[in-house]
């Protein structure tokens, strides 16, 4: 990203704040992993290592009271979106206080409380979802804007395609985005579509797309916030592919052999948390001594949300039986 | 009521009473609005929604792309944003495209993370119209299999009216199968004044003491007329129309099942690990004891809905299976 343009369009606190969430996201994940590691979580645990750009970038540039539909490695939205690494972490450990009090696992969250709509294992679900969501927007003539998005892999499936037509359709409010980091578990890109950009696919439902550098993130925040403020003037939905790199397996049990070693070594140096440091260096926002400062609060926070992840309860067996069913009362206003 | 106000009052068909009830329930709450296809300007394939466009406008009348999943999946998102979305499925058979939103994200949502999802899909289900494989089936089977979704099924135009206004004001997922073949056929006179009817509630639709007869949808009807021709030969059905087959009101099935002591479970959807399976599995668990005889199932073969009029024929249930049943168990 050029620097002028950043120093021109982004506000320094903003920027700051973004390398904040860059540093607890990595930090958060990589306690998460090596708690995987040690035994301690079961199923499966995906991070968005060396991709931690795309959510930060995207949430940072939204209003609060806008809704995300997340992609499941956008760690960055929920921590933006007030999730604590405490109750992140107890979610990964099945405990009664994480979010979804041990009905679900790993990224599977969501609050509506905080705007955050719980991810759906298959891919592209809440792509209509979040179209619904703008709908309803559009419906009460409220300036709100759903955000939403999956990955290379998920743009392949109808609920994607029938998302796209929908919102193009009735111009909705709504901002989807795909991560395109290259492979779709071990399926690279070049076996799942017959194109090179997933932004092609927009050409077909006659919605603006664009491409930005998925692990700059000030490139992110910025087409972002473009696309959300066309959406919120009642312009349509816009479609933006993050160009980034998977750099772990699919899950953390997968050693991820199929990708060739240079092609990860070309990404490394791209990550997304040197970047921004240069990024910030280069505007004289931080030096070496503020990144320290700022990666030492983020692990004391994630230290001490282990610690309150620990120490929390599992649910009850009974408690598989709570909850099947909504009252009135939780219906949202 | 005198004959001469009685005789004055209209009757409103089963289609009509579905209509009632969305315009009575869109008047009520601007919080509601109906997604489907053609249902704006055309009015709906049945015309349930016929002059609604006009009333309520684009916003609350939508008219979508043939894109069952893209538009049961942003009922959801809308539901979950406050509004209370009616979905109209063109016809019941096309809900299998939305079959991953409905069963994946409409009922586990609440259950996951909390979130409560309140949304009505109508679908207008069942055979006897010579509409094929495509254009008949009874659906519900797959559903009633999957947790966190309530299903209801009218047989009147009373139930139609009542059932769909309880659907509407529920705070969860309720599958609405509305019996095409009745739309037409059956008339009744409505109450002047609102009514709903309960979510969860079987009707006994004619007391009888020798078997009970378990079912729902249009084959309450063809219950009903056996019924008649059984009595003649002395033997008395009990008809209970179960409205709701989730959740399923085992009290008034267990009631009616211990006073007769014998029971047939119809349905049109086909036999093979139906919601007539699961009646005769409950019944067996829980009033075994009480039991004269073995639970029958009267329900179509493991086919696909044939087209030629002798194959549906041969494939509905009819009067005869039921009578034939009912003598057989009558016997033990």
């Amino acid at each position: 990203m050029d620097q002028a343009v950043v120093a021109q369009d982004i506000k320094r606190s903003d920027l700051l704040k973004m390398y904040s969430y860059l540093r607890l996201t990595r930090s958060v994940e990589d306690r998460i992993t090596a708690l995987y590691r040690q035994g301690r979580i079961v199923g499966g645990v995906y991070t968005s290592h060396g991709m931690e750009a795309i959510a930060v970038g995207y949430a940072s540039a939204l209003n609060p009271d806008d809704v995300i539909a997340p992609f499941h490695r956008d760690m960055g939205a929920f921590l933006i979106r007030g999730f604590s690494p405490g109750e992140v972490i107890a979610q990964y450990l099945g405990k009664q206080t994480g979010p979804t009090r041990g009905k679900d696992g790993n990224v599977h969250m969501g609050d509506l409380k905080r705007g955050v709509i719980g991810f759906v294992s298959h891919l592209a679900d809440n792509m209509p979802v979040a179209a619904g969501a703008a709908l309803a927007f559009k419906i009460r003539g409220e300036a709100r804007v759903a955000f939403a998005g999956t990955g290379d892999g998920g743009t392949s499936r109808g609920d994607f395609h029938e998302a796209m037509n929908f919102a193009a359709v009735r111009k909705l409010p709504v901002v989807f985005f795909c991560t395109n980091n290259q492979y779709a578990y071990s399926t690279p890109v070049r076996y799942q579509m017959a194109i090179t950009d997933v932004v092609e696919r927009a050409k077909a439902y006659g919605m603006p797309g664009e491409i930005v550098d998925g692990n700059d993130v000030a490139a992110v925040y910025l087409a972002s916030r473009r696309a959300i403020s066309k959406a919120r003037a009642g312009e349509g939905p816009t479609f933006l592919e993050f160009k980034t790199m998977r750099m772990h397996g699919h899950s953390e049990h997968d050693a991820a052999t199929y990708v060739p070693r240079e092609l990860l070594e070309e990404w490394k140096i791209k990550d997304p948390i040197l970047r921004a440091e240069r990024l910030l260096m280069h505007l004289g926002y931080g030096d070496e001594s503020y990144f320290h400062e700022v990666g030492e609060r983020a692990k004391k926070e994630v230290e001490a949300g282990t610690e309150f992840a620990e120490q929390s309860p599992l649910p009850e067996g009974r408690e598989t039986l709570v909850g099947v069913f909504a009252t009135e009362d939780e219906v949202q206003p | 009521m005198t004959t001469a106000t009685a005789v004055q009052e209209t009757e409103t068909t089963y289609v009509d009473a579905i209509s009632q009830a969305l315009d009575e329930e869109m008047s009520r709450d601007e919080r509601v609005f109906l997604m489907g296809e053609d249902i704006g300007a055309y009015g709906g394939a049945f015309k349930v929604t016929q002059g609604f466009l006009k009333k309520y406008g684009e916003w609350r009348v939508l008219d979508t792309p043939i894109s069952e999943s893209g538009f049961v999946g942003a009922a959801i998102g809308a539901a979950m944003m406050g509004l209370r979305p009616v979905v109209e499925m063109q016809f019941a058979d096309f809900i299998s495209c939305a079959f991953d939103q409905i069963t994946e994200v409409a009922a586990k949502n609440h259950y996951r993370w909390g979130a409560a999802v309140p949304l009505v899909i109508r679908a207008p289900f069942g055979g006897g119209v010579h509409g094929g494989p495509f254009h008949s089936e009874c659906p519900e089977g797959w559903f009633f299999h999957s947790p966190g979704l309530k299903i209801v099924a009218p047989s009147t135009p009373y139930d139609a009216k009542g059932l769909l206004k309880a659907a509407i004001r529920d705070p969860n997922p309720v599958l609405y199968f509305e019996h095409k073949f009745l739309y037409r056929r059956i008339k009744a006179v409505l109450p002047q004044e609102e009514y709903i009817v309960p979510i969860g509630k079987a009707e006994v639709k004619r007391p009888g003491k020798d078997i009970s007869l378990i079912t729902y949808g249009a084959m309450v009807h063809l219950a009903l007329e056996a019924a008649e021709v059984l009595h003649q030969e002395g033997i008395d059905l009990e008809v209970v129309d179960l409205r709701t087959l989730i959740p399923l009101d085992k009290d008034t099935i267990y009631a009616s099942v211990r006073k007769t002591s014998k029971a047939i479970v119809l349905h049109e959807d086909n036999k093979t690990g139906g919601i007539g399976a699961e009646i005769s599995a409950l019944l067996t668990e829980d009033c075994f004891d009480c039991l004269d005889g073995p639970i029958l199932r009267i329900a179509p073969p493991d086919t696909p809905v044939p087209f030629s009029t002798p194959l549906e024929e041969f494939f509905l249930p009819k009067v005869s299976d039921i009578i034939a049943g009912a003598r057989k168990l009558a016997a033990y």
